[in-house]
This record gives structure tokens, sequence and C-alpha cells, in this order.
């Protein structure tokens, strides 16, 4: 379904399911005067870019390594996500992984071959562009040690033709919080920003309370958004939750990816957290990811539910299980 | 044998008001409800306690780091193995409310959580 916002016209955000994830459409600062043009101007003087359309997509919660009834099928999930990206015309200029890319595993030398199987996997991305942040499934149980080897830092900001990314970790500390080291580099971080630069902070839990009693939510993520309140341009994109959900706080709105392994129901219909049967007709049904383009001088926000290309009906899993079938 | 009469009295008036002291303190003491947490539950995993009654809960980690969360009940406790954790409440409102590890303890921790009931 598509979402359609417009924020002070800089950054409009909107989106469509695909199943697998999000595809994101930017359009920062297009206008020919006045405000827009003036954060256009500034971003040129900081970084030499040209602000310009672009798209990106958001993937997240794969969980690779992860085994057992909500999804039967390991990594096919996944593997189909990335061939809908590699099938994207243009194709994004970023891929944001918001999270739990591998699923933990405490046997010696597991996790990193879990880790390196998913390096493996994106490496099939045509996009070259992959930015990450840790999921506590990656992150939480040695403090980020291993999830640094492999993908880097758990927190950084860059800039993207007239946007400002900030990937922040909100797991690594072992609890749901982001910390006051980390929010102390935020306020230095955008502290340099004029208050309409638009705005793309990418992290893994939500940072309002969704839902606390099934851990969806962020200790002190009231003090980010307090951080980010002063900008009039903020997008949140996380993961998590394991379905697409939007939501709007005071000063941001906040878009979920849909998993590419299992879904969670919707908190708002049961009391109990459990993940949403397997259908082994639709093997795929509920998984996706959320794309982000420039559509019509608006930041456009899909949330795209994956589907099996050549595959239905009602042997669709055994159709993807069998040896020597690609998706 | 005043000499010795007044040292006495002396000392079972203290020793009384010691003693009165220490029974007042510990009527005016909240109840402590003890509950520990190892990998991948609480025990127990259900307790009840009275609206407008003041408790502390004293929660101790028997393996490993562990969080005890509940928002509504403002609970907020990092746990670690070496020393028990306490918090004091006085629950405002009946019902029933979910208590969460909130710190990632492994492959079972999302189902690591007990009830608090206040009626």
């Amino acid at each position: 379904m598509a979402q359609s916002f417009d924020r002070r016209k800089f950054l409009k955000v909107s989106g469509m399911s695909l199943g697998v994830g999000a595809l994101i459409s930017v359009a920062p600062a297009m206008g020919g005067s006045g405000p827009a043009a003036t954060v256009r101007r500034w971003f040129h003087r900081q970084n030499g870019e040209e602000v310009t359309p672009f798209s990106l997509v958001q993937l997240s919660d794969a969980h690779v390594g992860f085994s057992g009834p909500p999804n039967p099928t390991g990594t096919k999930a996944f593997e189909r996500a990335i061939e809908i990206v590699n099938g994207l015309n243009p194709q994004p200029e970023l891929i944001l992984f918001t999270g739990d890319l591998t699923h933990e595993a405490e046997a010696p030398g597991e996790h990193a071959k879990r880790m390196q199987l998913f390096q493996t996997l994106t490496s099939r991305l045509k996009a070259k562009k992959v930015l990450y942040v840790p999921g506590e499934h990656d992150a939480a149980l040695d403090n980020g040690v291993l999830y640094r080897q492999f993908f880097g830092e758990t927190h950084y900001a860059f800039d993207h033709r007239g946007v400002h990314f900030i990937a922040l970790d909100n797991v690594s500390s072992g609890k749901p919080a982001v910390g006051a080291e980390q929010i102390e580099w935020l306020k230095r971080d955008i502290a340099r920003y004029p208050h309409t630069a638009p705005i793309i902070v990418f992290t893994h839990r939500p940072l309002f309370d969704l839902r606390p009693d099934w851990e969806w939510f962020t200790r002190d993520g009231d003090d980010v958004l307090n951080v980010l309140a002063p900008y009039e341009n903020v997008t949140i994109l996380y993961g998590h939750i394991h379905r697409h959900d939007v939501h709007e706080t005071e000063h941001a709105k906040h878009y979920a990816s849909r998993s590419l392994i299992f879904a969670f129901p919707d908190p708002t219909a049961t009391g109990d957290k459990k993940p949403v049967a397997f259908d082994k007709d639709k093997p795929f049904k509920n998984l996706g990811l959320q794309t982000i383009a420039e559509r019509g001088g608006a930041l456009g926000i899909d949330d795209v539910e994956l589907t099996l290309r050549e595959f239905g009906g009602t042997d669709g899993v055994q159709q993807i299980s069998r040896a020597g079938v690609s998706l | 044998m005043k000499r010795i009469l007044i040292p006495v009295l002396s000392i079972v008036i203290i020793g009384m008001t010691a003693v009165a002291l220490r029974l007042h303190a510990q009527e005016t003491q909240p109840r402590v409800v003890t509950i520990s947490a190892k990998r991948f539950e609480f025990t127990p995993n259900q307790i009840t306690l009275k609206r407008g009654e003041p408790v502390t809960l004293r929660v101790s980690a028997e393996d490993r780091d562990h969080g005890f969360y509940q928002k509504d009940l403002k609970i907020e406790l990092d746990l670690t193995p070496d020393h028990p954790s306490d918090v004091t409440i006085t629950p405002d409102k009946a019902g029933r409310f979910v208590a969460i590890c909130d710190h990632f303890c492994g492959s079972g921790h999302g189902n690591m959580k007990m009830v608090i009931n206040v009626e």
C-alpha cells in the first residue's frame, strides 16, 4: 500500500508493498527557490554532491541461519528479495539493512558462518552501496564484537544527494537502548545541519513505544526523538517487528519494513507475540521489503510483499524447496 | 544498690526503645517479593500485588545479565549475577501486567516473561 506525506515540501515519502522489504524514493529539496533551494545549496557546499532524486531499498530481518516451523525454507525469501531488488529499474543507489541480518548461534564459529553466508547472499545485489545496522540477534550476545568484524561500526552517518543518513544502534548493549554516549554523538553530528535538512534515520528497534510488553520499544527512544525534534524533515526506517507499520510522532514519521523470514501478528489484535503460522501454499506471505524513491517531487515509500515468481498455487513450498530450483 | 540500678535501668530503656524502633521500622517497610531470573524464565512466573500497597521487588539474576521491565508499573531493572536489584513500587491501578526480560539473552529470550497481577 502506498504511503505518502509531505513535510515542508523538502522530503516526501511514499511506499509500496513488495513483500520483501521497502523501496524508497527520495526527492530532497528539489524546489527551484525558497527554503528548499537554500538546503540544496547548503548540501552542495558541504560535500559537492548534486542534489538529485534517487531511490533506495530497505531490507530487514533476514535471520540467516534461522530454522524452525515459522519458516522451513531458510534463506529462500531473502534470496527472492535480492532477485526482486535486482530487477528494479532504475536500480536503487542504496540498500539499507535494518538489523537481524543473522540469527544468533552459540556454538563456536557458527554465528560467523551465518554472517559469512549473509555476505555471500548480499554480494548478489547489483546495487553495491549496502549499509547496515545490527539487530539484537546479530550483536546483543557479544556486544557487537563479531558484527563489527564483518560489517564495521554499529552507528555512523553520511550524506547522499542532499539527504543526511544516520545509522543508530539500539541493540548492541544487550538492552533496547541507544545509550548516552551515542546520543551525545548524535547531537554533535546533526548540529552541523540546518533544521530544514532532510534526514533519514535507520535503526533496528522502534524508537517509540509500539508494544513494550513485546519488547517493541527503545528505552531511551524519547531522548533520541527529542534530539531530532528541531529538524523538520525526519524519516525513520526500522525493522524488528516483522511487519509493515507506519507511525507518526510529533516530529518524525516512522516506517517499519517487513521481515524476510516470518511475520509477527498485528499487536492491536492479539496479546500473544507468536509468529504467524507458515503457509505452505504461500510461503512468502507477509514477507517483504520497502522501496524508497522520488515520485513526482516527493519521497515515496512502498511496502512490497514478496511474491513467488513462477511458483504458486498449492505446491509453492514444495517447488521452492526442490533441489536445483533457483529463485 | 542505686549505683547498679541506674545503669541497668538505662540499658533496659535503651534496649526497649531500640526494639520498638525496629518493630516500627518493620511495620513501615514495604513487603519484599523475591524473584529469580535465569535463561529463559522468571521464578515465580506470576505474583499478585495489592493496589496502593508499597512492595519491593528483589530480583536476582542466576546465570547472566538479564533485564526486568514493565512500562506501566515503572519497573526498569538491569540485573547482573553478582547482586540482587531492588525496585519499590506502589501499584495505583488493578490489572494484569506482563514483565519481560529486555536484555537479549539467547534463543528463548522472546518468551522470558512473567505476570504481575494487581488486585
